[in-house]
């Protein structure tokens, strides 16, 4: 035997992956997990449901206003439902999230209305809602980001002394939501360095949607994602993304080790990003139709259905219901979107600093004498209108 | 009362002009709801279906399949007064199959074939480029074992374009590239034959191959496998060809030489001169101490001579205004110089290089080709040439039938410099001698003004002193 050791112990499909529901929605009992999820009742599971059937009918939606010239791109999260919404209900609400711009099921268990997401894939805010009050990042354009960002946020609670003191109001934990593409970025394995040294109060999430555009994550990484993190003592697990209650639990107990001051965890939510990169990428020409087939087969929004109905949770009427709804937010979101007045473009100029500023003065004084050219266009245009 | 909604193309990407329609999925009379699927568009980057955004009754379609859109053109008009009622859930959820069950869209284009072994979608996966771009490469896996379907040709957008260009009609043409599509090659095979009074007919149904295609045996239709399985595209599955998309500076260097080859009639004279005199100028000028920070090259004589040269001959600074039927006269000459890059060919050119010393523009050449090799020309230096040399010299090359550079009349090509014999005062002596070659377009430029210049341009790099008599 060499000398040289590799952590590589089988080919990665070999990591154990937690699963709590079979895609056919079996249930499978498991000794750790399932006193986290003991406390859910079926309302709790239908709630969980209808989080996945609402998001995805937005997410949807988003996508034809991109196709209508309404939005200026979109990220879709479709088939990462449950991985989604399994992490965002894993939380507590002190704890902070800090996000890439592909986590609408996680913004919707925050709290964040679709249409604020919408707003910014349209170009006229930044972040629609308030990061302090639903304690959410902005979304975060910049892959690798999320994570320094996150373990320097958790570094500061430990220095509030809002760790480890018991108190499940007081005691905080952080989340760093980033993808199997991001994981490759230099940024990830330094914050695994600080969150680790510091045994910082962070929980990294990462979902391995397999794709990184047009990159598998086969070619990305030599052992799994869940075991890199334990190279810096790390404790990590695989779980399946696509498995809400998996999630749900496997994110519950990482964030109370991280509120109980045990440090860093690591989640890697095996999932599949079922639509394109974005509105502007075509998997068609990278990706197998063989392996997309597949996927659609773990879809996780009809796993739960289909477990929900073997326990007799739901019946035809409540899936009926949650579709409607799903249609009227998705109608909701098209006429707001189709409607919406286009902004004034001096608001640039706003939020740049809080008091005035001589530069901004000036830069805005300039913008006014170049927009004031078109006044006589845009006067004709009205007119048209 | 009726309210008219038009449904105009947006931009299907980030940025993009214009798309091709390649699948019409409502006709006049048909109901349509919200998001349903109206049409199928491919763009440069993709091909993708785009849903109306208004619900209610079709009353007109602007678009057949095949024509290119540009951006914010009108693709069909929805009444929406007692129309559509708002999709119900569940059709929305098998948007992809149950929607568009094709509908005749015109009599003359009929829709492309349906394909019911569409696997069970999920959840609202009509909406997104995969499913069109999915159903289409099943139409070409299709067209492998068939025939390529008479009324709907498979090529891509660029490729389109070219045909049109050359006025070939797409459906004459070969295609051999994967799936059936017809590819560029293809389009100037049949441009070929067109010259050549080959027919360039349609090959007759049921037979892929028309006989007369000695370049195409037989069986190749059913051995052209597609490559677009593969994770990774490129190498061809039989690793016997790499397959790159045409795109950025080639793709804007074919589609220049293209239009500027099929427009302008181009005719090359040539001459064959001693540059001994011209060597031994720029050899004094290295030695000098005043041109020590300068590099100084025969190329910098020659822009400098072709100068002169425009001088005596003005009509030659021109170009052909087709749009206005006019011959725009330049009063000035913008120097393009045709540099090759790492990233393709280009030709940033010196504005108002008829102003400029030969010190000068030595120093703007030598710039203008650092710039260039370092990929960092900006785009303004290639526009509003008004005339260009390129130096197929450095490549050790003679001489060569230079294309036009779009919107210019001429370009002067410079062969290399070589030692060769040459007769003076009835002497076989060894002279510097490059070959010069000039191209232009006979539209505006008669042969014998065209020899004129190119005679001028001898003159001045033969006897570099005439520069001081005609300069």
């Amino acid at each position: 035997m060499s000398v040289f050791r590799t952590t590589i112990p089988a080919p990665p499909q070999d990591e154990p992956m937690v699963q709590l529901l079979a895609p056919d929605g079996t249930r499978t009992p498991h000794d750790e997990l399932d006193p986290v999820l003991a406390h859910l009742t079926g309302e709790d599971l239908r709630g969980f449901y209808r989080d996945m059937v609402m998001i995805r009918a937005a997410d949807l939606e988003a996508t034809a206003l991109q196709r209508q010239g309404q939005l200026g791109l979109w990220a879709s999260a479709l088939g990462q439902e449950g991985a989604q919404i399994g992490i965002g209900h894993a939380s507590r609400p002190q704890d902070y999230f800090v996000p890439t711009y592909r986590e609408h099921g996680v913004a919707w268990a925050r709290g964040i209305e679709p249409m604020t997401l919408l707003e910014m894939f349209r170009g006229i805010s930044h972040c629609g809602w308030d990061p302090h009050e639903l304690r959410t990042h902005p979304y975060m354009i910049v892959l690798g980001a999320q994570t320094p960002h996150a373990v320097g946020y958790a570094m500061g609670i430990q220095r509030d002394g809002a760790v480890g003191t018991g108190d499940v109001e007081t005691d905080t934990a952080v989340l760093a939501l980033f993808g199997d593409g991001t994981s490759s970025e230099g940024e990830v394995s330094e914050s695994f360095t600080f969150a680790a040294s510091f045994q910082a109060p962070v929980v990294f999430y990462t979902q391995n949607n397999q794709w990184a555009i047009s990159v598998p994550t086969s070619v990305q990484s030599r052992v799994p994602l869940a075991q890199r993190s334990r190279g810096w003592g790390i404790p990590s697990v695989r779980v399946d993304g696509n498995d809400v209650l998996a999630c749900l639990a496997v994110g519950r107990i990482a964030l109370d080790a991280a509120r109980a001051g045990e440090g860093p965890r690591f989640i890697e939510a095996l999932t599949y990003r079922m639509a394109a990169h974005t509105t502007s990428d075509d998997p068609t020409r990278y990706r197998p139709r063989a392996e997309e087939e597949e996927w659609a087969a773990k879809d996780p929004i009809a796993r739960l259905r289909l477990h929900l109905a073997q326990s007799d949770e739901i019946d035809e009427a409540f899936t009926t219901a949650c579709d409607e709804e799903g249609h009227e937010l998705a109608m909701r979101l098209h006429h707001h979107i189709h409607a919406m007045p286009d902004p004034d473009p001096r608001e640039l100029f706003e939020h740049v600093y809080a008091e005035p500023h001589p530069l901004v003065a000036e830069e805005r004084a300039a913008y006014d004498d170049y927009l004031a050219q078109f006044e006589d266009e845009a006067q004709d245009q009205e007119g048209v209108r | 009362m009726t309210t008219i909604v038009t449904v105009r193309l947006t931009d299907p990407g980030e940025g993009l002009t214009e798309a091709e329609i390649t699948d019409l999925k409502v006709a006049v009379g048909d109901t349509v709801a919200i998001n349903q699927m109206i049409c199928e568009v491919e763009t440069a980057k993709s091909a993708v279906e785009l849903p109306s955004h208004v619900g209610g009754t079709v009353v007109a379609v602007h678009v057949a399949v095949g024509d290119e859109v540009e951006v914010g053109a009108a693709l069909i008009d929805i009444d929406t007064d007692g129309g559509a009622p708002e999709p119900d859930p569940s059709a929305r959820e098998a948007a992809a199959e149950v929607a568009p069950a094709p509908v005749e869209a015109t009599e003359e284009q009929p829709a492309a074939p349906k394909q019911d072994d569409e696997p069970k979608n999920l959840v609202g996966y009509g909406s997104r480029p995969a499913a069109a771009r999915r159903r289409r490469r099943h139409t070409a896996q299709e067209s492998d074992e068939q025939q390529v379907p008479l009324d709907r040709v498979l090529a891509k957008p660029p490729v389109r374009k070219l045909a049109r260009d050359l006025g070939i009609a797409l459906a004459d043409v070969l295609a051999t590239g994967p799936g059936g599509t017809v590819t560029r090659e293809d389009v100037m095979a049949a441009q070929q034959r067109a010259i050549s009074g080959t027919s360039a007919a349609p090959a007759p149904a049921g037979e892929y191959f028309p006989d007369e295609s000695p370049q195409a045996p037989a069986d190749l239709g059913a051995s052209m496998k597609s490559t677009r399985d593969q994770a990774f595209p490129g190498v061809t599955s039989d690793e016997r060809t790499t397959r790159v998309p045409i795109r950025s500076v080639r793709k804007r260097t074919a589609e220049a030489m293209v239009s500027s080859a099929f427009t302008a009639p181009h005719v090359t004279v040539f001459n064959e001169i001693d540059m001994t005199a011209t060597m031994d100028l720029v050899a004094r000028l290295k030695a000098s101490r005043e041109w020590k920070d300068v590099h100084v090259s025969p190329l910098a004589v020659v822009a400098k001579a072709l100068l002169v040269a425009i001088r005596r001959n003005p009509e030659v600074n021109a170009s052909w205004d087709e749009e206005a039927q006019e011959i725009v006269y330049k009063h000035f000459v913008n120097l393009g110089i045709a540099a090759a890059t790492p990233r393709g060919l280009i030709v940033p050119n010196i504005k108002d290089a008829h102003l400029l010393t030969l010190r000068e523009l030595a120093e703007a050449i030598s710039d203008l080709a650092r710039t260039a090799r370092a990929g960092r020309t900006p785009l303004g230096a290639t526009r509003e040439g008004t005339i260009t040399i390129t130096n197929f010299g450095v490549f050790g090359i003679d001489s060569g039938t230079p294309i036009l550079n779009p919107g210019e009349s001429v370009i002067l090509g410079m062969g290399a410099v070589k030692e060769k014999p040459w007769i003076v005062d009835g002497q076989i002596v060894p002279r510097k001698v490059a070959q010069l070659a000039l191209s232009f377009d006979h539209r505006l430029i008669d042969g014998a003004l065209g020899s004129e210049l190119l005679r001028d341009v001898s003159q001045v790099l033969e006897h570099p002193e005439m520069g001081l008599v005609w300069g």
